[in-house]
């Protein structure tokens, strides 16, 4: 599973909702909960995202699967704010990081990225007056979340040619050739943006 | 078909010490449909057909398609030259399959409707609707580049340009790329090593350190390059 939630195809009423709604909500339920805090609050928003899921057509096996990339963090802090400040602001604050991290998966689900960029293109529009870069930002937001499987892709070639010559596990070896592999790619994708008119 | 002009061109590039030459002095004029490019690695053959799309400028010499110097006109030559590279995975540039598709076209300005079509018609076309709102890099490697040719021909270039697309492909897959450009109207020229792409091609050059060496049918550019490679 990839760190970015890759979008799935659907008609549902979340996916049918505007991009820009679906921004607002999550940046509410982030001011919100930051605001509000508290343990019942927080398990309130954690299941009206849950049920946002469900609504969407995605059952517990995606809920679980965008939760288990956080699992560890959630428990470090769940440990450490059971010992420091009790259980409610334990449950406060795992919940509301659980939360906010669930439905920024659900708007990924069900957000393609042109919707996405579109949103970002309107929310910047102000500054293209003043000579900022705009489409280009956008861009940059597309090429960033493509580009994450293929870098993870570059990375499992590299794993393999290590222990294809025996190599034991050296961050140095693995780095590198990484390294060089992943600037490859952005010169030969610079390249093909060109060749598709980023330029003109 | 546009009318390719590459008047004397010289080009080298940087490198630890001094500059290496890859291009010397070539001079050749393409009208026909199908071109095709052969040579070995390190011929000059990728940097000619660079050059052909303003992605390379020449040190020396003049490139012109359809009239327009690649030097001083380079956007008109990229809105008449489209250009598919070797790794579909360096080209693909959104996440999904469809906006991969509509990302070309939104840069022209077309208008919402003209894109949904004509995105639909390409999907159809190249095998891809079942797979539209896939993620691309879950493609296989011969769907990705079809994906890559397809989001190259939505823009409806005049002349497509194909650097070794078969090179990272299966038999099979490198087959169904071949059948897609055999069926393309527009001039084509095509950087292989697969030589049997080549057939039925109208004219093939043949690169070796730089300069064309051989300008001939298929059948005689293949047998001259096999003759070199021995």
């Amino acid at each position: 599973m990839s760190v970015v939630a890759e979008y799935r195809p659907g008609t549902s009423l979340v996916h049918r909702a505007p991009a820009g709604l679906k921004l607002a909500v999550l940046a509410g339920l982030g001011i919100a909960l930051v605001v509000a805090g508290g343990w019942w609050p927080s398990l309130v928003a954690l299941a009206a995202v849950v049920g946002g899921y469900a609504l969407a057509g995605f059952g517990a096996r995606t809920v679980l699967g965008q939760v288990r990339q956080l699992l560890w963090v959630a428990l470090l802090l769940a440990v450490a704010q059971l010992l420091l400040t009790g259980w409610r602001a334990a449950v406060g604050v795992v919940g509301a990081l659980v939360t906010l991290v669930l439905a920024a998966g659900l708007v990924s689900l069900t957000t393609t990225m042109t919707e996405l960029t579109d949103v970002l293109l309107w929310l910047l529009r102000p500054l293209e007056r003043l000579g900022a870069p705009i489409e280009r930002l956008a861009l940059l937001l597309s090429l960033s979340v493509r580009s994450v499987p293929v870098i993870a892709s570059l990375a499992a070639q590299v794993r393999d040619a290590q222990r294809a010559r025996g190599l034991t596990a050296s961050p140095r070896a693995f780095a590198v050739p990484l390294l060089v592999r992943s600037l490859r790619h952005a010169h030969a994708l610079g390249e093909a943006l060109l060749a598709r008119g980023l330029d003109d | 078909m546009p009318l390719i002009e590459v008047v004397e061109v010289s080009h080298s590039y940087p490198q630890t010490t001094g500059r290496r030459q890859v291009l010397t002095g070539v001079s050749v004029t393409l009208s026909e449909h199908r071109i095709g490019v052969i040579g070995a690695n390190g011929s000059g053959k990728s940097t000619f057909a660079r050059l052909l799309n303003g992605l390379v400028l020449p040190d020396t010499g003049e490139v012109r398609v359809d009239g327009n110097d690649t030097r001083r006109r380079g956007r008109a030559v990229r809105r008449l030259v489209g250009f598919c590279f070797t790794d579909p995975d360096a080209q693909i540039v959104m996440p999904t399959v469809r906006e991969d598709l509509v990302f070309g076209l939104r840069r022209r300005g077309l208008p919402g409707g003209e894109i949904a079509a004509r995105v639909d018609r390409a999907l159809a076309d190249f095998g891809l609707a079942e797979h539209a709102h896939h993620p691309a890099h879950l493609l296989s490697g011969g769907q990705k580049q079809l994906l890559a040719l397809a989001s190259v021909l939505i823009t409806d270039p005049a002349l497509l340009i194909m650097d070794e697309p078969t090179t990272l492909l299966d038999l099979r897959n490198a087959a169904a790329v071949g059948e897609v450009v055999a069926d393309l109207g527009q001039q084509v020229i095509l950087l292989t090593h697969h030589l049997e792409l080549l057939s039925g091609f109208d004219r093939v050059l043949v690169f070796d350190e730089g300069r064309i060496v051989c300008d001939d049918q298929p059948e005689a550019a293949s047998t001259f390059y096999r003759q070199l490679m021995a």
